[in-house]
């Protein structure tokens, strides 16, 4: 196989591993809100069912969690609803009318979700009730002071540790071989058993390089822009 | 009725009396200082009059009007409360700027949220309370570059630009340096006039002293003595009075 070949064969696996990225972005980064605010409630049974799912999410293994999504509905129920969804969406991703993609989207949008929302709380809650009590002073409504007063510097605090975080998800992509989903890593280890190459496997950490400099770029950007006010 | 009546004011944070009884008030164009030592309940106090704090017992009155009975089994709602708010304005010890805005932002905010006229009218009025308080220079400035003297200065300018009937400060020096506290205190002075009621709790005494018509100590929770600065500070009667500013006079 020549090395363009090669790249070609890769750069089909690394596009599952954005769409799972990007998937988990957008699905978990929404997500993490309305678990923040649960964490945050002060309706104590709301708050503690949170608590409790956040805890139980962060402290298993990603790569359990997806082996759980991926085998238990089908131990459970007869109708193979991941498989339905799989194929309705991402035939074209190989062994994808299986439901594994949906599962592995689903694990990493609720994992990543609960580290977000962690990352929403600690922002919300690193803002001095006096911020709140200036505005309300004013005459503001509760809503106002949030949307107008609170959440810009809620979203300066959490951007360096979403950054953070966002950084590790492309990374963890790579977790998703754990059941045969056909990311950048599992690609190079189908190269290695049918084409005995091993060059391949190490050749992926290319992609994720260049990927990685372009988030830090742009995440690094959002920041700056974000440089104006100290809070 | 005076223009500011507070009756029978009572506030507890658990089992813990902090406000026991407080009532005084308050002709319009008045100011009142407000002094005492350290846990006596001066904030609590000006945070019930400005419904940060909600006090269980107790009425707050403005120009005739009762618009809290902490006593009634009314419960008020969330714009009850913010529509008490309006007739107070509060200066915090800290500031509490809105660190994303410039200047003229942090005064204009509040007025074009709650639609108080036209862009103009509230940027034009707004210039006009920044010149006030000497801050024309720095209208496009964010607080990180200004002073603690220069932000406390806008905190004042922006509690004026919604246009309250009595204007609270807590300890408006306390968190600066001492060589910043006279430019602050010299503002403050500069709004006395018919029109501006104000409460003002210190711990400057000659600032006190100069600036007022009444001056209340407090002490545990009561007021222990409440007269014109020459009653209170030269002819105190209280024992606990006379050994506040004693101790004061020391320092
Ligand atoms: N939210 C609260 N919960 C419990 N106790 C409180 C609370 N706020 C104030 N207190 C207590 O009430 C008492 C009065 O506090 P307050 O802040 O009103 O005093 P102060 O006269 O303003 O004192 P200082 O001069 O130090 O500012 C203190 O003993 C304080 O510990
Ligand atoms: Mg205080």
């Amino acid at each position: 196989m020549t090395f363009l070949q090669v790249t070609l064969f890769l750069l089909e696996g690394f596009k599952l591993s954005l769409l799972i990225f990007a998937v988990t972005l957008l699905c978990g980064a929404p997500l993490g809100l309305p678990i923040a605010f649960c964490s945050m409630s002060t309706f104590k049974p709301l708050k503690a069912v949170s608590k409790v799912f956040v805890w139980i999410v962060r402290g298993i293994p990603l790569m359990l969690q997806i082996f759980i999504i991926y085998y238990v509905p089908g131990l459970l129920f007869e109708y193979p609803l991941f498989a339905k969804i799989d194929r309705y969406f991402f035939l074209e991703y190989g062994i994808s009318d299986t439901g594994r993609i949906v599962a592995v989207l689903l694990a990493f949008a609720i994992n990543y979700a609960c580290y977000f929302s962690e990352i929403y709380r600690g922002g919300i809650e690193s803002i001095s009730q006096g911020q709140y009590e200036a505005g309300y002073v004013l005459g503001l409504t509760k809503s106002q002071v949030f949307r107008k007063i609170v959440l810009k510097q809620v979203i300066k605090r959490i951007v360096p540790p979403m950054s953070n975080e966002i950084i590790t998800l492309i990374k963890d992509t790579a977790l998703a071989n754990c059941i045969l989903v056909c990311e950048i890593i599992k690609q190079a280890k189908e190269l290695a058993a049918t084409q005995a190459l091993v060059w391949p496997l190490f050749y992926t950490g290319v992609f994720y390089l260049l990927f990685v400099g372009v988030l830090t770029i742009v995440l690094g950007r959002i920041e700056k822009k974000l440089d104006y006010f100290k809070s | 009725m005076a223009f500011l009546e507070i009756k029978n004011i009572k506030k507890s944070f658990g089992k813990y009396e902090v406000l026991k009884d407080i009532s005084f008030s308050l002709e319009k164009g008045e100011v009142l200082s407000i002094i005492g030592s350290s846990g006596s309940g001066k904030t609590t106090l000006l945070r019930c009059i400005n419904f940060l704090e909600f006090s269980e017992e107790g009425t707050i009155s403005v120009d005739g009007e009762t618009i809290y009975d902490g006593g009634s089994l009314h419960k008020y709602t969330d714009a009850e409360i913010r529509e008490n708010r309006l007739h107070f304005g509060m200066v915090f010890q800290s500031f509490n700027l809105f660190p994303q805005y410039t200047v003229l932002e942090n005064v204009t905010l509040a007025p074009k949220l709650l639609k108080r006229g036209t862009t103009e009218e509230i940027e034009e009025n707004a210039k006009r309370l920044i010149e006030k308080v000497g801050l024309s220079e720095k209208i496009n400035f964010y607080p990180c570059q200004l002073s603690g003297g220069q932000q406390q200065r806008v905190a004042i300018a922006r509690a004026l630009a919604m246009n309250p009937q009595i204007l609270c400060f807590d300890e408006p020096t306390s968190a600066l340096d001492p060589e910043l506290t006279g430019e602050v205190l010299k503002v403050i002075k500069g709004l006395k006039g018919k029109d501006s009621t104000m409460i003002i709790v210190t711990h400057e005494m000659d600032f006190a002293k100069n600036v007022s018509d009444k001056v209340i100590f407090m002490a545990d929770g009561v007021i222990e003595e409440i007269g014109t600065p020459e009653e209170v500070f030269d002819n105190p009667q209280s024992e606990k009075t006379k050994n506040f500013l004693q101790k004061t006079n020391e320092i």
